[in-house]
């Protein structure tokens, strides 16, 4: 970046979600304003702050910090120069300090320190942010030492099973081989959750460093980010990051001079939501039909093309860097019971105020659904929300006082996930949520087992009768989400069925009031 | 979904594919290691489908038979094995979407273009598709024409997209 002193320094995020809320036509019309009044700007085009409801939020460095502007529109962008913006001047969007605004000043931004405040694409920037320490240490250690820090953090496999990803690390680690790999699941399929995407796109250095800090760990030379094809943005981000990152010789061979080598590449998937299981992903990057394969082996033993594989997602991996830089007793101070460290929690659906929320482990729902989130967007009473993905339940205010933890939750019937929280106001009715879960199963299902394939089909089928009105085929669909439990070889089918008994449930008054029809 | 057997095809010559373009985006990445999906991306990216006729090049170059290439296109959402319109428009119908009117949203999308989900407007210029998740999840309903995304997408704001791709304003 070449700020020159002089010249203020503006921010417009070129996060995805903010150029959805036409961030690009404001940045346009900043930028031909400031030249219309012969001003000197540095347009920085910096990531989200993920509060989501204020985007595209403008930013404005005054010697007392940054001050902000949102949402604004490039309708607005003469009246914001009329009214001396650039000087933090006084208008109808003016939002204050943009660290002050209480959403974000009780968050504990670890993982997302550096979101939203950096040009994304910028290793200056990025190097200038503590970005790299993790790194630096890291080559200064043996790799035993680095396996047994991620061990000590308690950072958990963030991608949703909660595996302790230095277990992970250490089996791989151990595993004799020519060859090893680290991939990133970047599939990031669930309804609700964007962290991943915000990473990739906000911070994609976060990212690239702590692959190749797993690297290290376990003694691999190569990578591989599968990011699904949703996400052209993300991919475009990576790629860019991982040049630099190449030309820079903070990836490559001899990493800054060191005896450690690793190339790092990006796969684009191709719209199926099972590829986000893992070995279906491995199936997928090999060039094959996601199908799941039956464990063991392990990826950890064999995984890619037969070798000893870490598959990690997004968080997981984007995690390490501060823990190597700060140290795991840093981290695991955080957090609560099992569950250590913070986890950046996605506020979707009906909320008036939707974005990311990264917190300690321990906070309870109606903490982030009523004083960050701010009760639904259309202003009726909150009925139902999904926590954790398609594959979540769905839980009723009853359950909002439930802390958020991955036992807590499992303790009340519920998920975690990857910490993606869907909002549903009372307009919702649960029978056709249960129905669309159905429907979801039956067409991602990779098809491997006949419960998932074929039961999905059915259950859509089932429910449709029941709310046709034969309430006595509840039981069949009990047996059915059993059979679904107990004989499918992958979370996709044997957890399908949460969402559905979820509604049957807590919400019985939705099925069986006559007329679904086909309106799904 | 795979189980949907899309029927494998006799592969007809097709005068209106360049083999030859297609074999230079072969040459170019079926050394990479799982060339296949690169392989795949590459050429919808340049011809905006997968013909049917171009499966015996790519099992011929990648050393697999034909039906296992033919399971890989068929297995993968993103692929087409015919020509789509102009432009692809994506309506997001996943729970945080749904949360917020998407149902009403692609009701909207396919009497706008009469047609169904997979199916092209009359005019050539929009096939419409169904997608699970843009991760634009706080901002619903979602879509995505090409590699554009729009958030918070009501039946007007569909409409004025639309006739702004037309290039009619
Ligand atoms: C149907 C299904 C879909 C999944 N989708 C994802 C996904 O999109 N992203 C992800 O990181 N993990 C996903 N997982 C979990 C992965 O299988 C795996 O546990 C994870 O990538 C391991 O990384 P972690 O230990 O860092 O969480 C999915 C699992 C299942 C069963
Ligand atoms: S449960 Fe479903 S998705 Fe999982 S392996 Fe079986 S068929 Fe495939
Ligand atoms: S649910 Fe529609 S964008 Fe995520």
């Amino acid at each position: 970046m070449s700020a020159s002193n002089t010249s203020i320094t503006v921010y417009v995020p070129r996060d995805s979600t903010a150029l959805a809320l036409c961030a690009e036509q404001v940045a346009a019309a900043i930028a031909q304003q400031a030249a219309q009044r012969g001003i000197s700007i540095n347009l920085v085009r910096n990531g989200s702050r993920g509060m989501f409801w204020l985007e595209p939020l403008v930013e404005v460095a005054t010697a007392a910090g940054r001050i902000g502007y949102g949402p604004v529109e490039s309708e607005d962008v003469a009246a914001l120069f009329d009214a001396d913006f650039l000087n933090g001047g006084q208008h109808r969007l003016a939002l204050g300090l943009v660290e002050e605004i209480p959403y974000l000043k009780k968050q504990e931004r670890l993982t997302f320190a550096r979101v939203g405040i950096t040009d994304p694409l910028s290793l200056p920037d990025y190097l200038a942010h503590e970005g790299y320490a993790g790194l630096r240490r890291a080559l200064t250690m043996p790799s035993a030492a680095l396996v047994q820090e991620v061990l000590d953090s308690g950072l958990r496999g963030r991608g949703g099973a909660a595996f302790p990803t230095g277990i992970k690390w250490k089996t791989v680690a151990a595993t004799v081989a020519a060859q090893k790999y680290i991939v990133c699941n970047a599939d990031e399929g669930d309804s609700g959750t964007f962290s991943d995407r915000m990473v990739m796109e906000d911070d994609p250095f976060m990212l690239i460093e702590g692959m190749t800090i797993a690297a290290l760990a376990v003694g691999a030379t190569r990578g591989y980010i599968y990011v699904r094809s949703e996400y052209p943005h993300a991919i475009a981000a990576l790629n860019q990051a991982i040049a630099t990152a190449n030309s820079a010789n903070y990836l490559g061979d001899n990493i800054l001079g060191s005896a450690s080598s690793f190339h790092l590449e990006v796969r684009k998937g191709a719209g199926a939501y099972i590829c986000g299981e893992e070995t279906a992903l491995l199936e997928s990057l090999e060039g094959k039909r996601g199908v799941v394969r039956a464990k063991p082996p392990l990826p950890a033993i064999e995984g890619l093309f037969g070798k000893p594989t870490v598959i990690n997602n997004v968080i997981s991996l984007a995690s390490v860097p501060i823990i190597l830089a700060r140290g795991a007793a840093f981290y695991k101070n955080y957090g609560m019971g099992r569950s250590l460290g913070t986890l950046p929690m996605q506020l979707a659906g009906n909320i008036r105020r939707g974005g990311l929320v990264e917190k300690a482990f321990g906070v309870t729902l109606r903490e982030l659904l009523q004083d960050f989130g701010g009760g639904t967007a259309s202003g009726k009473p909150i009925r139902a929300v999904q926590v954790g993905g398609p594959l979540g339940p769905y839980l009723p205010p009853s359950l909002f006082d439930t802390k958020l933890d991955y036992e807590a939750m499992a303790a009340v019937g519920g998920m975690l996930g990857h910490g993606g929280i869907v909002v549903f106001d009372d307009s919702v009715d649960m029978a056709k949520q249960a129905r669309y879960a159905m429907e979801f199963c039956a067409v991602e299902s990779c098809g491997k087992c006949t419960p998932c394939r074929i039961g999905s089909t059915r259950g859509v089928e089932v429910i449709d009768k029941i709310v046709a009105g034969q309430p006595q085929q509840i039981k069949l669909l009990r047996d059915l989400c059993d059979t679904m439990v107990n004989g499918s070889l992958c979370a996709m089918g044997s957890m399908t069925p949460l969402p559905v008994l979820s509604a049957l449930d807590h919400f019985p008054e939705d099925f069986g009031k006559g007329e679904l029809g086909q309106a799904a | 979904m795979q189980i949907e057997a899309s029927v494998p095809q006799a592969v007809p010559s097709d005068p209106s594919v360049d083999l030859n373009q297609v074999r230079s985006i072969i040459q170019e990445f079926k050394t990479l290691p799982g060339a296949m999906l690169p392989v795949l991306h590459a050429i919808q990216d340049a011809l905006g489908y997968v013909p049917p006729s171009v499966v015996p090049l790519i099992a011929d170059e990648l050393n697999l038979s034909r039906a296992e290439v033919h399971g890989v296109i068929s297995f993968y959402h993103h692929f087409r094995q015919q020509p789509a319109g102009r432009h692809i428009v994506q309506i997001c119908r996943a729970e945080a979407c749904q949360a917020v009117g998407a149902d009403a949203l692609v009701a909207h999308a396919k009497a706008a273009l009469g047609c169904d989900f997979h199916g092209t407007s009359s005019d050539g210029q929009f096939t419409l598709e169904p997608v699970y998740c843009l991760g634009q999840c706080a901002c619903g309903p979602n879509m995505q024409i090409d590699d554009d995304l729009h958030a918070r997408v009501s039946s007007d704001k569909f409409n004025r997209v639309l006739r702004a791709k037309r290039g009619v304003q």
